[in-house]
């Protein structure tokens, strides 16, 4: 089989994943993305060890640790994630803007949703 | 040696297993892509499944079983799973939703084109005249794995196992509503929470 075959799929599926990050709005979605990114480097990792005969068969042990990490990685987000819509009610991240930098004295405050300040110490104090 | 490799095989010869490989290919990459730019949220992870199963093919195709078990049991099991259930518990729109993409869509379409076209213009400058040998013995099989693993890399195996348990712990912490915590809170400040449980 042509390496580049599995080396150009893995590489498209990477610029899926990295479109589905950077456009998607809610939180699960971008989750999605980042493990069809972790699937395309194990493609990667699997066509080069077999590529390469690998006696230590490198590329097909670091491939079931990157699905354990991955495993592991899709739980943890998870709670944050529902963490997060818990004490905000919305779980996209274009609306999680707390910690985003004031452009100017005018909106230094949080006039995004309409909020007080008094309000967003109270949340943030109850995300802790 | 490039000229005898391109000698034994041709571009315009494909074996069966390569043609397979395409065709499992193209699937994979139309699940993904729909994936990507569906607007109903429950469809993204019904075809995360699809580029998944996918991926699975594509393992065995290049002789790598167990990795390929191990793909369909834990990311088709249990990982779609998870995101489903996270999906239904913040109350995901089951309809199409109109705001699935943000409003940097066309920014993230340059640059995920301008990586896939860099990325696969160097792949394919570098590997245009490589080929993998498939015959032989099947190097990813159950016995071989296991071997590797609980002879070589048996370090990394168990550093592994504290760090899934890490991650347990740390989800089981994170996920767990606090026995005084809406004592205190303003009941009418998140009314989101009674509907969660």
């Amino acid at each position: 089989m042509h390496l580049a075959h599995p080396a150009v799929l893995s590489a498209l599926l990477f610029s899926v994943g990295l479109y589905g990050v950077l456009a998607r709005r809610n939180a699960i979605l971008v989750l999605m993305s980042v493990e069809l990114m972790l699937n395309a480097v194990n493609l990667n990792l699997v066509a080069f060890d077999v590529w390469l005969r690998d006696t230590l068969h490198a590329g097909q042990a670091l491939t079931l640790f990157i699905i354990a990490i991955a495993a592991a990685e899709i739980g943890i987000g998870l709670a944050i994630v529902l963490m997060v819509y818990r004490n905000r009610g919305s779980s996209d991240v274009d609306r999680l803007r707390d910690t985003a930098e004031a452009h100017g004295p005018d909106d230094s405050g949080a006039g995004h949703d309409g909020e007080t300040p008094a309000d967003r110490e109270e949340k943030a104090e109850a995300t802790t | 040696m490039t000229l005898a490799a391109a000698a034994t095989h041709g571009f315009l010869s494909p074996t069966g297993v390569e043609i397979a490989f395409l065709l499992v290919g193209i699937a994979t990459l139309g699940a993904a892509l729909i994936m990507v730019t569906t607007r109903q949220l429950v469809h993204a992870a019904l075809w995360l499944v699809v580029a998944l199963g996918g991926l699975a093919v594509e393992y065995l195709l290049l002789t790598a079983e167990f990795i390929a078990w191990v793909q369909v049991l834990i990311y088709v099991g249990s990982v779609v799973v998870l995101l489903l259930f996270g999906l239904m518990l913040t109350k995901a729109p089951i309809g199409r939703s109109p705001d699935a993409d943000s409003g940097n869509r066309w920014v993230a379409l340059a640059v995920a084109v301008a990586a896939a076209a860099s990325l696969v213009w160097v792949v394919v400058d570098a590997f245009r005249t490589t080929w993998i040998d498939l015959d032989g013995p099947a190097q990813g099989s159950t016995e071989v794995s296991g071997e590797i693993l609980f002879r070589h890399w048996v370090l990394p195996f168990e550093a592994l196992s504290v760090l899934l348990l890490a991650a347990l712990i740390g989800a089981i912490v994170l996920s767990r509503r606090d026995k005084e915590g809406p004592a205190q809170g303003l009941p009418a400040d998140r009314p989101v929470r009674e509907g969660n449980s």
